[in-house]
């Protein structure tokens, strides 16, 4: 008896550890970043675009840039993830080409980012003429972001309750008013999940928009969604490496604004996730 | 017993795969009677329902041979929402939507086009008060279906049934998982729905049967044993399978 509980706080203290050990250098990252670059946040800093080689003025067209690419990804990847996903778990039956469509799924994934950004420099900046702008960047970082969408919006939809959807067809529904009123609205905040999770990792990508939107240096504001603009990750990359003479705080600074951007986009997630589940009553 | 039926069925056989449940079913069912179904699990008594409003073919297994008339037209020419409209089911257990009370009724004539809000208050209104429910839950359509008691859920899938129009109504298994009182109350709702609508009641409780049903059939290993008028049926039964069955000496 006094055995087995020596043994079950080893092992509690043991997971304690291994969860504190996940925690700490996310915290440490978190406020290394705060230290360094919130000395550098300025009124001037967030509103204002780069001067002097960017070692003046702000990072306002970078901000607007990453925000617009998010935008535009979410716009191209969102719909199209969510309805393959329906289409997969509504819809397709089993054989071989679902399955087809399921394998290629899971390998999207896990191919490197750099290698969306050639995707997307040969296909949309070349191939299709749209030039090194605001459209290829997103629809190439849309591509990277599909495999996230499609699965978490894959599970989402099978989490639904099958009597869900037997319920509602016994009614004389459509197959269609069924997926649209008594299984997507239980989805969602699964969906929404996964998509602000991949949406986040597209606004902190820089290969993916290196070959195909990113500006290295040009402080104005994009006026057409066939403009380049600046990015976050990539000035980042930019100020901290290809530059000489930047001041550290800088790249701190920036570093933080894109953290803080992602953490915002959680937030809402949150906030949204709160909303529909109150809009479902148990 | 003279009119057409509303229902038929003509040599009916169902698969799941390639192991047959029904063995050619030929079953008339008239207007407004209440048909109990009895028979042990496994009989085929739901794979029976769930083939009159072809909820069977959800299972992709699944296949038929055979005709099925409603009103004399072969369902297999009418679309699946339609026929679903005209054949409502209630399931075993109380399966209740995660909204409230209100738009748990109202869900099916959302799907048929009804929206114009006084036609929907006044449906959802109709149909609470022939399930029996109105008076219990009028003041609370608001409120979360899950709240209410197994019975009064099962009685709200009634009326959600009702909300659609139905002209029969099936049950299966209503009553499975519900107490004697929540049980006499969704029979009572059944009494007063002869009027204007057909049912058919499978049920693996044989005392139900014989409170509920005008005529019964006796389903078992997939074969139509027996069918007759309900008081002949459990004091004379013709076959002695459902003599047996009856009498408690199997199932």
């Amino acid at each position: 008896m006094n055995g087995a509980r020596i043994r079950q706080h080893i092992a509690f203290s043991i997971l304690g550890i291994v969860t504190l050990a996940i925690v700490v250098p996310i915290l440490l990252v978190i406020v290394y970043i705060v230290v360094n670059g919130f000395g550098a946040i300025t009124w001037e800093f967030l509103t204002a675009a780069p001067r002097q080689g960017m070692k003046a003025g702000g990072i306002f067209p970078a901000i607007v840039g990453t925000v617009l690419l998010v935008i535009g990804t979410m716009l191209f990847a969102l719909p199209l993830g969510v309805l393959s996903a329906v289409y997969l778990v509504e819809y397709a039956h089993d054989n071989l080409f679902t399955r087809m469509i399921k394998l290629s799924v899971v390998n999207l994934s896990g191919i490197p980012s750099i290698v969306y950004g050639l995707f997307g420099f040969t296909m949309f900046v070349i191939l299709l003429h749209f030039g090194t702008s605001i459209l290829a960047g997103s629809l190439t970082l849309g591509i990277m972001s599909l495999p996230v969408i499609i699965t978490a919006s894959k599970e989402a939809l099978e989490s639904v309750p099958n009597t869900y959807r037997e319920i509602s067809l016994s009614l004389g529904a459509t197959k269609w008013q069924t997926v649209r009123y008594c299984v997507l609205p239980y989805a969602i905040p699964g969906i929404l999940t996964g998509t602000v999770l991949s949406l986040s990792r597209a606004a902190g990508e820089t290969a993916p928009i290196l070959f195909t939107v990113a500006a290295f240096y040009l402080p104005r504001l994009p006026r057409s969604i066939f403009d380049q603009v600046m990015a976050l990750p990539y000035h980042l990359y930019v100020i901290s490496t290809q530059v000489p003479n930047i001041p550290l705080e800088l790249s701190f600074a920036t570093a933080l604004v894109l953290v803080a951007l992602v953490f915002l986009m959680n937030l809402v997630s949150i906030f949204l996730r709160a909303h529909y589940r109150k809009k479902r009553s148990w | 017993m003279v009119s057409e039926p509303i229902i038929k069925t003509v040599d009916l056989n169902c698969y799941f795969g390639s192991l047959q449940v029904l063995q050619s079913i030929n079953i008339a069912v008239q207007r407004n009677e209440i048909l109990g179904v009895i028979g042990p699990s496994n009989s085929g008594k739901t794979t029976f329902l769930r083939a009159l409003n072809r909820l069977n073919t959800l299972v992709r297994t699944y296949s038929q041979r055979g005709e099925i008339l409603l009103d004399g037209q072969d369902i297999g020419t009418i679309r699946d929402n339609v026929l679903r409209k005209r054949i409502g089911i209630i399931f075993a257990l109380p399966q209740v939507l995660p909204v409230t009370i209100f738009e748990n009724v109202a869900y099916g004539p959302k799907v048929h086009g009804i929206t114009r809000r006084e036609n929907v208050d006044w449906i959802v209104e109709e149909a609470l008060k022939k399930a029996y429910l109105w008076e219990e839950v009028k003041d609370r359509l608001n409120q979360p279906a899950m709240k209410l008691s197994g019975g009064q859920q099962q009685r709200l899938c009634i009326a959600r049934t009702l909300a659609v129009g139905p002209e029969v109504i099936l049950y299966d298994e209503p009553c499975s998982g519900l107490d004697p009182i929540s049980t006499a109350k969704v029979e009572d709702a059944m009494q007063q729905l002869k009027v204007d609508y057909t049912q058919i009641l499978v049920t693996n409780n044989t005392k139900q049967a014989s409170r509920v049903s005008e005529r019964c059939a006796f389903f078992l290993m997939g074969e139509l044993v027996e069918l007759g008028p309900t008081k002949q049926l459990f004091t004379k039964p013709q076959d002695k399978r459902t003599d047996d069955y009856i009498t408690g000496r199997f199932g």
